[in-house]
């Protein structure tokens, strides 16, 4: 399985298909039972965790956020594979940690607390966060996640405009098919820990693939918009008796 | 609040630590004249209660900011993971053999020695085989442990006779009478050391406050990290633990105190958590010996009774989170 740079991949499966498992192998949280990751054709086992998180960064659902630590100190934290083991950061973190927050729309909130904020804009500052690592490649976990449509939008254009004007490739995470649809270049779908396909939206987002792997009957039709595959839903189409 | 420059909050720390340094040393329960304290040698006994407040109350805080956030629980302290009861057993078997008048290393060393053992003991029942340790299951592990250990402790003050009793009791609620110039230096050694590499390394608990996913995607060797800070903040414990019995509730109240004061920054947080710590030992065991004098109240008496409310203050309060 190839991604090439600048791409934005999206990862679909049902629950448990092993999507976020996949995302841990590939930020080296986990390791590789078989096969090899190639990161730039290097084997991610070869790369120290401290150079991989400034090639790499990373979004997970698992993040506490208890501290009251600001944005612009959340920001910072993202310089930390730069920093020496003392911990103090120079000029250029603090401007590499300010122009993240610009790209991710956010400076104006950058002395509010990280515990104050919505869930949205919170989402923001850990892209924020991730930005500072100067990355090529973003992993993300159901960014939108809990995230109402208006924030839902607003976190994955962010993205988007990220990985247009940066070439950064990402690959995410998503549950919304008709989000993955909109947003990805490609998708992968995994199933009981096994991609069963990848290819473009058109490709793989039919009703028979998601009957097959999810086990629910829908309908497909075009965006009138993007000509992209749009999933429609219908309740009476899985227990019509009920 | 988090703006102010560090330098400045140390130094105002530091200038509030050493007014309650002189407070403290010139308080007492017998009301001497300085030019006397001198001679009588009464000085020389207070200031190593002062300095031996100073290293515990620095310990037993820092130990508690590490708690805190690698446990990420805001209730975690410095005993949470059985140190306390590890320690009391092994210096209530001292205690009750009779080992404690052979030699005065005995109870520190007991002491010492059972805080140690437990600290290993729970974090060898949390281990998954993969050499994960995940910290619930250490929390966990540490909770039953320190309440198995209690028991065992409680079953031999039972036993014990009167006199025994008094002592490990006595033991058990924490006492800064310094009986060995010794004991105080090798416990001071061993804090200062370990608070040192804390020091160096606060920036790691910054990021391991996001959990350990997060502290990995960020390049941090989590596994590494826990461990160190793990075995830094129980050697703090046990040497305090070993110096002066168990002194509650101050590694709990400080690091939120502070944090509530100048911010959640661990760079910053534990130097100042260590300063205002033993300024609150400092100034707690001054109460705990004039406050009924002549007659002297073990000062986890006195922390305590402040900390306690205090705790509540801050749970009651709960503007944003536990967390302040």
């Amino acid at each position: 399985m190839d991604v090439a740079d600048g791409e934005f991949i999206g990862l679909i499966g049902p629950n448990g298909s092993g999507k976020t498992t996949l995302l841990r192998v590939l930020s080296k949280v986990l390791p590789v039972k078989s096969g090899h990751i190639l990161l730039k054709g290097e084997n991610i086992e070869k790369i120290s965790r401290n150079n991989l998180a400034k090639t790499m960064a990373c979004l997970s659902q698992e993040i506490s956020l208890n501290l009251p630590f600001s944005v612009r100190e959340m920001t910072l934290m993202g310089r930390f594979p730069y920093l020496s083991k003392l911990g103090h950061e120079t000029g250029r973190d603090i401007e590499v940690a300010e122009e993240a927050m610009k790209l991710a729309d956010i400076s104006h909130l950058s002395d509010r607390l990280i515990t104050e904020i919505s869930g949205g804009e919170r989402q923001r500052a850990l892209i924020a966060m991730c930005l500072a690592q100067e990355p090529k490649v973003l992993l993300l976990d159901e960014p939108t996640n809990h995230l109402d449509v208006g924030h839902q939008l607003s976190v994955l254009d962010l993205i988007r405009r990220l990985n247009r004007q940066t070439n950064m490739t990402v690959v995410s995470v998503f549950h919304d098919l008709n989000l993955a649809a909109e947003y990805c270049h490609k998708i992968m779908v995994l199933d009981d820990g096994e991609v069963v396909m990848f290819g473009t939206p058109k490709e793989v987002l039919t009703s028979e693939m998601i009957q097959k792997v999810y086990g629910a009957k829908v309908l497909t039709e075009l965006n009138p918009v993007s000509q992209n595959p749009h999933i429609i839903i219908a309740a009476d189409m899985n227990h019509p008796n009920q | 609040m988090h703006k102010q420059k560090s330098w400045i909050i140390y130094l105002v720390l530091l200038v509030i630590l050493a007014g309650a340094c002189g407070v403290s040393l010139f308080a007492g329960a017998v009301r001497v004249p300085i030019s006397e304290m001198f001679e009588s040698g009464i000085i020389q006994l207070r200031i190593a209660r002062i300095l031996l407040a100073i290293f515990a109350g620095a310990a037993l805080s820092v130990s508690g900011v590490i708690f805190q956030a690698l446990l990420r629980n805001p209730l975690a302290e410095p005993y949470i993971l059985g140190v306390s009861s590890g320690a009391g057993l092994g210096a209530s078997i001292a205690i009750v053999l009779g080992l404690g008048t052979l030699s005065i290393w005995a109870l520190p060393a007991t002491a010492f020695a059972g805080a140690m053992l437990t600290i290993f003991l729970v974090y060898r029942l949390a281990r998954e085989p993969s050499g994960v340790v995940p910290v619930y299951t250490l929390l966990l592990a540490g909770v039953i442990v320190n309440a198995a250990l209690s028991s065992i402790l409680m079953f031999i003050v039972s036993v014990s006779s009167s006199d025994e009793l008094h002592n490990v009791v006595w033991w058990l609620l924490g006492n800064l009478q310094i009986f060995d110039w010794q004991l105080l230096k090798l416990a001071s050694f061993v804090v200062a050391v370990c608070l040192t590499v804390v020091v160096i390394l606060s920036n790691d608990l910054n990021i391991m406050t996001m959990g350990e996913e997060p502290a990995a995607h960020l390049g941090l060797n989590v596994e590494r990290t826990k461990k160190l800070f793990f075995l830094l903040a129980s050697l703090m414990t046990a040497a305090t633990v070993a110096a002066c019995g168990l002194i509650g509730f101050v590694g709990l109240i400080i690091p939120h105190s502070v944090r509530l004061a100048i911010g959640p920054d661990h760079r910053r947080l534990v130097f100042a958590s260590a300063l205002a710590g033993a300024t609150f030992l400092v100034l707690a065991d001054g109460v705990a010996r004039t406050i009924i004098a002549p007659t002297e109240i073990p000062i986890g008496v006195v922390t305590t009774f402040i900390g306690g409310p205090f705790f509540l203050f801050l749970l009651k309060r709960k503007k944003r989170s536990y967390w302040c």
